[in-house]
């Protein structure tokens, strides 16, 4: 009579307990996604003259729970069609140096709307704060979330302009370089193990 | 009591776990730490010369550099002069990058109607961050051929004689974003020198350094040191001061030297312009990139 509860009890522990240890493999590695391959192109097209980056090494993080979102790259990491432009990019207008990486930290304002257990292309707006030469400023971002195989594939494509980023530009090379600089995102996401 | 004790213990570290992973941010920087690679040091100088020497700088392969290189003539004669200009000393170069450590180059000078070739190799590039390799160290080897007329055509002349070799080892260090210093020790060897005491190879050994003004340009100063008794008489050590102007499509370099001739035999070893005398002149060069061939890890 007096061995039913501690059976009893014992079996509570051993349900809860796994259940609570299932959480601990399971969520994380359900929750969050992960990439150091995403890809980030820019192009400036002028007239004069047409310039185009990419940069294959950005890192991200994805909560699929809070639909927080995390990017960041080297900017030593892009790479361009001449030489000297990338030169110019680091030394002179990027200052790697003094500001080695970018970042951009926002949350998906809609994620209810995306089911990630569906394929689909899910259109979205990403509110944040992007970090480009040391200058911090808020950005709403029109994204797509891609379900596909079970994987996960965010893009998005805005513009950003250097004035607002602190970014000169000698009136020598004006017509050269836009005012609006269109960038494209691309991440191809896995499941994160730590 | 036990129970739900023991329960809250998990959950408080299920929380815990939940926590840690929470701020995106740190995670992502944790996550990169380590993945880095390590940078080699870019842009040393602006460009593959500090002033008349060569930098520890190679055109990046696939880009052919074209060079449009003056020395004008000394200031003493003045306005009748147009304080030298109307005596230049002229270079056109095409010098393009095989290879991210190769470069090679061609170029027709017109003192004593100078054709010369060079190849420079990089050896030890400079690494950004902590253990990595402090200093680059380039090979600079150059020949050139002398096609002004004999001067003394009645003797037996042979090609060999208008022909001189010249070796250096660069050695160079960015200190930060403004200072970077060089180190040049070198040999010119002249296959057929003036009178029969000259020393057929002459060495010397050039420092040079630049102090970045602003973004775009940068104040550079270069010395060539002649070894006593590894030189020619009455031959001066070639200065030069200069300023490097990055307009964005191109490289123009402006300068003061003592040195007429612009391929190494000619400013290291047949200087003869005396700074203490005021012998100067003025010089610029203009340099303008073209890419031949895109970077594979480019797209």
């Amino acid at each position: 009579m007096q061995a039913t509860p501690t059976i009893k009890l014992n079996m509570k522990i051993l349900l809860s307990t796994s259940f609570i240890i299932l959480l601990h493999f399971l969520a994380p590695a359900q929750t969050m996604l992960f990439t150091k391959s995403g890809t980030i192109q820019f192009f400036s097209k002028t007239p004069l003259e047409n310039i185009e980056a990419v940069n294959k090494e950005a890192s991200s993080f994805l909560n699929l729970q809070n639909g927080e979102l995390v990017f960041s790259l080297l900017v030593k990491n892009f790479r361009f069609e001449k030489a000297l432009m990338e030169e110019h990019f680091n030394e002179n207008y990027m200052e790697s140096d003094k500001f080695p990486k970018a970042n951009f930290k926002g949350k998906i304002s809609n994620l209810s709307a995306i089911n990630f257990s569906k394929e689909g292309v899910y259109p979205c707006l990403i509110n944040g704060n992007i970090v480009i030469h040391g200058v911090s400023k808020a950005i709403d971002l029109p994204a797509n979330i891609t379900v596909k195989q079970g994987k996960v594939i965010a893009t998005a494509k805005f513009q950003v302009k250097p004035a607002d980023f602190n970014i000169s530009i000698p009136a020598l090379v004006k017509g050269k370089i836009a005012e609006q600089i269109e960038v494209n995102v691309n991440a191809h996401y896995e499941p994160y193990k730590k | 009591m036990k129970f739900s004790s023991y329960l809250f213990t998990c959950l408080l570290s299920t929380s815990c776990v939940f926590a840690q992973t929470d701020d995106l941010s740190t995670l992502l920087e944790r996550e990169s730490e380590g993945t880095d690679k390590r940078e080699f040091t870019r842009a040393t100088f602006k460009t593959t010369r500090i002033v008349n020497g060569h930098s520890i700088e190679n055109v990046s392969a696939g880009v052919l550099d074209f060079r449009i290189s003056h020395h004008f003539g000394t200031f003493e004669r003045g306005l009748y002069d147009m304080i030298g200009l109307d005596n230049a000393t002229i270079r056109l170069g095409l010098e393009y990058g095989l290879h991210e450590r190769v470069m090679v180059g061609l170029g027709r000078s017109t003192h004593e109607k100078t054709i010369d070739g060079f190849t420079k190799i990089k050896i030890l590039r400079q690494q950004e961050g902590k253990g990595g390799m402090p200093v680059s160290l380039s090979y600079l080897g150059s020949a050139e051929v002398k096609t002004i007329a004999f001067d003394k055509p009645w003797q037996n002349n042979r090609f060999t004689s208008r022909l001189y070799f010249t070796h250096q080892l660069l050695l160079a260090r960015k200190f930060n974003e403004r200072i970077s210093l060089q180190l040049s020790p070198g040999l010119v060897h002249w296959n057929l020198v003036p009178e029969a005491g000259d020393p057929n190879d002459m060495l010397s050994l050039g420092a040079g350094g630049r102090f970045k003004i602003t973004r775009r340009v940068s104040l550079n100063l270069e010395y060539f040191y002649q070894l006593p008794k590894f030189r020619q008489e009455s031959t001066q050590d070639a200065v030069a001061i200069g300023f490097d102007i990055d307009t964005g499509g191109h490289i123009f370099q402006v300068f003061i030297t003592n040195s007429a001739g612009i391929t190494e035999r000619a400013f290291i070893t047949q200087t003869l312009n005396k700074v203490s005398k005021g012998e100067l002149l003025l010089g610029f060069c203009i340099s303008r990139v073209f890419t031949l061939r895109t970077p594979k890890d480019f797209r």
